[in-house]
């Protein structure tokens, strides 16, 4: 029997989701749909404030830009998250870890699979913000992908983290999937800098990688400059959220083989 | 003797307080087919799950063709395959889209060939292109088995492989599995309930109660031993003997 190199394992993985989402289109829809209803609200609520007050800087870019930002730091960490809890609901893990496929394998085909879904989405959402409030995305320049690469990896070490909790504690803490972003947006500083937030929760902020590539992204669009430091910031810190995410992943990996949760999990 | 393919030396498993899994010793050689009976809890899944390292043993250590299994995961993983009716396949991926996952996964060559003759043999050719979830338990139990064997296992796992199968189906697949370690010299290990379908397949079989080896032996020397008729009888006496003293029963 001919042995399957990493890559096509990798590649395997991904072909599951490939073939899982070409059978539902349920799980096609969610991709655009919640994204779509966010854009919506918040787009006409910018129009909104942007005639009640001139005075504001360009506050439609601030915030569409922001929302479609964030949006891709949600989509990139719920994309692995999700990728993790379809095998916990199809009660396919022990399957695959019977397999050749090593833990770092699986990383790699759930971020790949977050990826993809995320390209999705966000192509979804920047086309959606032209159309409707003429606002491009790309006119933030060779900047925009510098933001962009900062906040997957952000989200992919955050679903890997999630991914982990749900093989340490089952399927009773699947709610994070969809919860624990949450608790970086107050100090991502999505909408608002980071000098607004009370001094003793700015060391929070600064530890935040969506923190700085946010800062940055208001830098390009108040001062029309590009603020290498506040990227290479927000990449050292990514450097260390995603090794943490494998060590957790890889951690909880161990004590799910010494606990059995292998092939308890989604039972 | 035909060559060692698994090698299981003095190992015990803990769940939080209880011994799931209790100094348990054996080998499986090539071209031979183990039975591991035991009531539920006995701790045969858990053995099974120890094999294929989905499972670490508290202690005592694990060989499969050779090698540790827990430090040479990939190259002892990619020659097992392993079916139970405890875990599925997605249900929502068809047969043909499951069995080229896991084809891929284990790196079978001209897959699309493999998965036709490999459903032609286990009559499910007519549900390639069905979904998994819209399939019977034992059209499922049938597709588990042809996963289980999409890599040409030289060893192969099944926990319970008839369960849920109609007697004529339950009777095909044995027939399958004789005939599948007949062409190619694979070993087996079988947990089950089904004694008669034990007593037809195995060479040999281990008895586990309460985590540990109470017997062992082929089944024609256990039925001597015990004085019965049926492996079945065996089994009973053996599970309502009372609870483990320190000493076992093992011999040959």
């Amino acid at each position: 029997m001919r042995r399957a190199g990493s890559a096509s394992r990798v590649f395997a993985l991904v072909l599951r989701h490939y073939y899982l989402y070409r059978s539902s289109w349920t799980r096609v829809v969610e991709l655009v749909y919640w994204p779509a209803m966010e854009l919506l609200v918040w787009g006409f609520l910018t129009l909104y404030l942007r005639d009640l007050g001139p005075g504001l800087p360009n506050v439609v870019a601030l915030f569409l830009g922001a929302l479609i930002l964030w949006d891709i730091l949600f989509r990139a960490q719920i994309g692995v998250s999700l990728a993790f809890l379809e095998e916990v609901w199809s009660r396919n893990l022990a399957n695959l870890f019977v397999s050749p496929l090593t833990p770092l394998e699986f990383m790699i085909g759930q971020v790949i699979v977050g990826l993809i879904r995320t390209v999705v989405t966000a192509t979804f959402m920047t086309a959606l913000a032209l159309a409707l409030y003429h606002y491009n995305l790309f006119s933030m320049g060779l900047a925009l992908v510098a933001f962009f690469c900062n906040l997957l990896v952000m989200g992919w070490a955050i679903g890997l983290v999630v991914s982990a909790m749900i093989l340490r504690f089952g399927q009773g803490a699947e709610s994070l999937a969809w919860a624990v972003i949450f608790l970086f947006q107050p100090v991502a500083a999505v909408f608002y800098p980071v000098s607004v937030l009370p001094p003793w929760l700015r060391p929070v902020a600064l530890a935040t990688p969506a923190a700085h590539v946010f800062e940055g992204m208001r830098v390009v669009m108040l001062e029309q400059r590009f603020d290498a430091g506040l990227l290479w910031n927000a990449v050292g810190l990514n450097v260390l959220y995603l090794a943490g995410g494998i060590a957790v992943f890889l951690w909880m990996f161990r004590v799910a083989r010494r606990r059995g949760l292998l092939v308890q999990v989604g039972e | 003797m035909n060559e060692e393919i698994v090698r299981v030396e003095r190992v015990s498993k803990r769940f939080h307080h209880a011994w799931a899994v209790r100094d348990l010793s054996f080998t499986l050689h090539r071209n031979e087919i183990l039975g591991l009976l035991g009531a539920n809890g006995a701790g045969k899944t858990t053995t099974i799950a120890m094999l294929l390292d989905l499972v670490t043993p508290t202690v005592g250590r694990i060989t499969l063709f050779g090698l540790d299994v827990a430090r040479a995961r990939h190259a002892t993983l990619s020659r097992v395959n392993f079916s139970s009716p405890y875990v599925d396949l997605p249900h929502r991926l068809t047969v043909r889209q499951n069995l080229t996952v896991y084809g891929r996964l284990y790196g079978v060559p001209k897959l699309a060939e493999r998965i036709a003759a490999l459903c032609d043999h286990l009559e499910i050719t007519n549900l390639l292109d069905t979904r998994y979830g819209n399939l019977s338990s034992g059209q499922k139990t049938r597709v588990a088995l042809a996963k289980a064997l999409i890599n040409d296992p030289e060893l192969l796992l099944l926990d319970e492989p008839t369960a849920s199968l109609d007697p004529d189906v339950a009777d095909k697949v044995r027939s399958w599995l004789a005939a599948y370690r007949t062409r190619t010299g694979a070993a087996l290990l079988i947990s089950s309930h089904n004694m008669p379908e034990v007593e037809r397949l195995c060479d040999r079989v281990i008895v586990l109660k309460q985590g540990q080896a109470v017997a062992e032996g082929a089944p024609a020397a256990l039925l001597r031993r015990y004085g019965r008729a049926t492996l079945e009888d065996v089994f009973l006496d053996i599970a309502r003997s009372g609870p483990l003293s320190t000493g076992s029963e093992r011999g040959s």
